[in-house]
């Protein structure tokens, strides 16, 4: 009621205060970097004062809602590829991308003891169903078939393997014990800087090319002071700091 | 009429009902019914007509009964004979018929399940006893409400029931589909050898097929008899109306072919109709409304009035109206209904017992 | 225009589909039935449970029948103990999650149609000295039939829309588990655009006939049934 009466008033001191609006920065992240970014955020809002609206989702899904005209005026995809492909289509400020984190593949079971910290069960054989992310999709698929191959083990798993369609949902098969053992990202199961649930297998970062995730700046966003902001945040040491304990790597 | 040694049909039902939003309903019904002819069960809507014949049917149970068809028990303290599997046909009020088959798809439902193989005359004379021979391969949307109602019935015939159960078959239909029906329930009524239980709430029907009635009035029966018995009562709210009249039974004395004329005689008192071509010795069933009696003190040579019969009066009543009274009379053996205005009453000075002549002024054939 | 895969996912699709409607038109009957004529206060509840899939996301759905599939939830323990091992990654997987799924878009047209029979039909089989079998089965079944045919079209055309819970439980198993709206989503995701719109485009067409199919059969039965001379 009180609001309907005073609606007028608010359209007005939304017009005057036009250029508030800057203060905001609307963000597109790719779901795997959820947790991390939130933290990171939390802690950016609090030392430039800037707000900040973050979106969720695979990285797929942003890059076709950018390229049709979505909101976002920083992009922090879950692999290198599709920041590329908007930097050629233009829609990128020049010069913006860079790495925010390197990814980390783990073997998980969330059975304890099930992975004795090395890959003998995946060479025994002796599991139901191995989860992975789908290779064609998910940066972080790719890599497990990257292990697999150089392991020497891809054909003797696959008839057991089951593809999430992202990284989260091959997290899930693993986490319901529908499969006992799957390559999930590090940071899905690491709290705090540590493995906290069933058992695992950090993959050594030698058996895979490096899950580089790449940010951008849209060109959205090109005056956005908020935005540059927060894409010079992502890459200080208080930042970094913080994408660490999510189990990142970064430059 | 009636064979004394035909096991008869006790039935004895107590159901009451209780729905939301409505009267309690109550069925305390305990009688015996000859088990041929067609027995009328007569009654306004609501009297628990219907429902009474449902319970005989099986499709509604009554909390307690008890219920003997020759011989036959079919509802007792501890059974409950379902209605698959009680000897009956039975026709509904609306249109019954299985939307999914023909007419013959229909009557082929019967036959599969009937109590015995059907021959083909049995299967012939029901179907032209139905008149529905050139119909059997519509559906019944193709058919009128009249037509339908026809296949039901050889339906509920080819069954081969021992008892026909009938709820109004007439009730869904126009005057019109009624007029062309009725004459197949007559042929029915005369040609069938088992009784047939015929709920209605038109005494006109009831006064053409009915050879015995039984009258509900909220639940409760409040008569049975003969027909004629029971027509020739003036106490029966049900029955006292504009269409109160009593029916006599007779047979053709004489007939008067120059002036179209037949006498009926029904035992010493005798009428002279319209001649309908029904030779001498043939039954013939009479009704004689009471708006159609008049009453005088002489003979009355002068008036145009074919049928006098000398009288004597037997009770007077009030009637429903007002304005008018019923008189009971005597007539020979037979029993004679007269409707008067209170003002005859009084100016003639009519009083139970004085002997007079009744004028009819009109006689309805009914067969 | 198809590639290999594509044909696969079809035909992985229409199997699916058939099972499950197969599977359907047999489970739902009862229910459908006993819905149609019960007086039990349980009808409610059960009603509800039946027509849940309706207003459910499908995601919500998928995860519960994940994790009852599981090794720890009911149905899991169940088949493990009858040795058929977990149901996740399986085409019978699949098959018990949309006859879930599509339970109310089978059972809702059959029930109405049962319903609109009311009690004559059965009562005048009973009269005809029809057992109770035989009346369900002589009567009410072909009385039923266009609800059966709906029930079965949409059903069908359910199962082969269905994506959120095969995505949930499915794993993405050539010939096992990827169908049609699994392939139409990897292809988006992998930005192979040109692959999913020859696959959607066969999806917008199926389900545009299925619908008229539906549409111009109701009229006609309508017309054949339902009008009284």
């Amino acid at each position: 009621m009180n609001l309907i009466k005073h609606m007028p008033w608010l359209v007005i001191a939304g017009l005057a205060s036009q250029p508030a609006v800057a203060d905001q920065v609307h963000a597109a992240v790719a779901a795997n970097f959820t947790g991390a970014m939130k933290s990171v955020v939390a802690q950016f809002e609090a030392d430039s004062g800037h707000d900040v609206l973050l979106s969720f989702g695979s990285s797929g899904k942003i890059l076709a809602q950018i390229q049709n005209g979505a909101p976002y005026e920083v992009f922090l995809s879950a692999d290198q590829a599709k920041p590329k492909k908007l930097e050629e289509a233009g829609v990128v400020v020049e010069g913006s991308r860079f790495t925010y984190a390197i990814g980390a593949l783990a073997l998980w079971s969330s059975q304890p003891d099930f992975v004795q910290n090395d890959y003998a069960r995946l060479t025994s054989g002796e599991f139901n169903k191995l989860s992975l992310a789908n290779p064609k999709l998910a940066p972080y698929g790719l890599a497990a078939t990257e292990v697999l191959e150089a392991l020497g083990l891809t054909e003797a798993t696959q008839d057991k393997w089951v593809q999430g369609e992202n990284i989260a949902q091959t997290y899930q098969f693993v986490a319901t014990g529908n499969a006992n053992l799957g390559f999930v990202a590090l940071s899905q199961i690491m709290s705090q800087g540590h493995v906290t649930e069933g058992s695992s297998w950090i993959v050594p970062s030698e058996l895979y090319s490096p899950i580089r995730q790449d940010a951008v700046l849209l060109k959205k966003g090109q005056d956005n002071l908020a935005a540059r902001d927060l894409m010079l945040y992502l890459q200080s040491d208080k930042a970094q700091d913080i994408i660490h304990t999510y189990g990142y790597q970064t430059e | 009429m009636m064979s004394e040694s035909a096991p008869k049909i006790h039935a004895q039902f107590h159901l009451t009902r209780q729905s939301k939003g409505l009267e309690p309903f109550e069925l305390k019904v305990s009688t015996e019914l000859p088990s041929q002819g067609v027995t009328a069960i007569f009654g306004h809507s609501g009297s628990g007509k219907t429902t009474f014949l449902r319970c005989v049917a099986g499709l509604e149970r009554a909390q307690s009964g008890y219920l003997e068809v020759q011989g036959q028990i079919w509802q007792g303290p501890k059974q409950f004979l379902p209605t698959h599997q009680r000897p009956l046909g039975y026709v509904f009020q609306e249109s019954s018929l299985f939307d999914h088959l023909t007419a013959m798809g229909n009557l082929k439902f019967a036959i599969k399940r009937a109590a015995a193989p059907t021959t083909t005359e049995a299967f012939e004379r029901i179907v032209s006893l139905m008149g529905i021979e050139s119909i059997l391969m519509r559906y019944p949307n193709q058919l009128s409400g009249g037509e339908r109602q026809r296949v039901a019935i050889a339906r509920a015939l080819l069954i081969q029931p021992r008892i026909l159960l009938m709820d109004e078959p007439l009730a869904s239909l126009d005057s019109a589909r009624k007029q062309e029906i009725l004459p197949y329930l007559a042929k029915l009524r005369s040609s069938l050898d088992i009784p047939i239980l015929y709920v209605s709430h038109s005494v006109d029907e009831i006064a053409q097929l009915a050879d015995h009635v039984v009258v509900l009035e909220s639940g409760h029966m409040v008569a049975q008899g003969a027909l004629s018995e029971v027509f020739a009562r003036t106490d029966l709210k049900a029955l006292s109306g504009f269409d109160t009249g009593a029916v006599w039974q007779g047979e053709v004395a004489e007939r008067d072919a120059p002036w179209h004329l037949s006498k009926v005689a029904c035992g010493q008192a005798s009428l002279w109709v319209r001649d309908a071509g029904d030779p001498v010795g043939s039954a013939m069933r009479l009704r004689i409304l009471a708006r159609d009696v008049s009453l005088s003190r002489s003979v009355n040579d002068e008036s145009s009035i074919v049928n006098r019969l000398p009288v004597s009066i037997l009770e007077i009543t009030p009637d429903q109206d007002e304005a008018m009274v019923l008189i009971r009379l005597q007539c020979a053996e037979q029993i004679l209904l007269a409707r008067l205005t209170k003002r005859s009453l009084d100016t003639m000075q009519l009083a139970v017992g004085q002997s007079l002549w009744a004028q009819i002024k009109s006689v309805a054939i009914v067969r | 225009m198809f590639t290999e895969a594509d044909l696969d996912a079809i035909w992985l699709t229409l199997r699916l589909a058939t099972t499950v409607t197969l599977l359907l038109l047999i489970i739902g009957t009862p229910i459908a039935w006993w819905l149609a004529r019960t007086d039990s206060w349980l009808k409610g509840p059960i009603g509800a449970v039946v027509a849940l899939p309706l207003v459910l996301p499908p995601t919500v759905l998928g995860f519960y029948m994940l994790i009852a599939m599981g090794p720890n939830g009911v149905i899991g323990q169940l088949t493990q103990q009858l040795g058929i091992g977990l149901l996740p990654f399986s085409f019978w997987g699949l098959v018990l999650a949309s006859v879930v799924y599509s339970l109310p878009f089978v059972v809702q047209p059959i029930q109405n149609a049962m319903q609109a029979l009311g009690d004559r039909p059965m009562e005048v089989a009973a009269t005809l000295r029809a057992g109770p079998w035989q009346r369900f089965f002589c009567v009410v079944l072909p009385l039923s039939k266009p609800g059966f045919i709906t029930a079965a079209i949409l059903g069908f055309a359910h199962t082969v829309g269905e994506f959120g819970v095969v995505l949930m439980i499915g794993g993405n198993i050539p010939q096992e588990t990827r169908v049609v709206s699994v392939q139409i989503y990897d292809y988006v995701e992998a930005m192979e655009y040109g692959q999913a719109h020859v696959l959607s485009a066969l999806m917008v067409g199926f389900s545009f006939i299925v619908l008229l199919g539906v549409y111009g059969f109701q009229r006609q039965s309508a017309g054949m049934l339902g009008v009284k001379s």
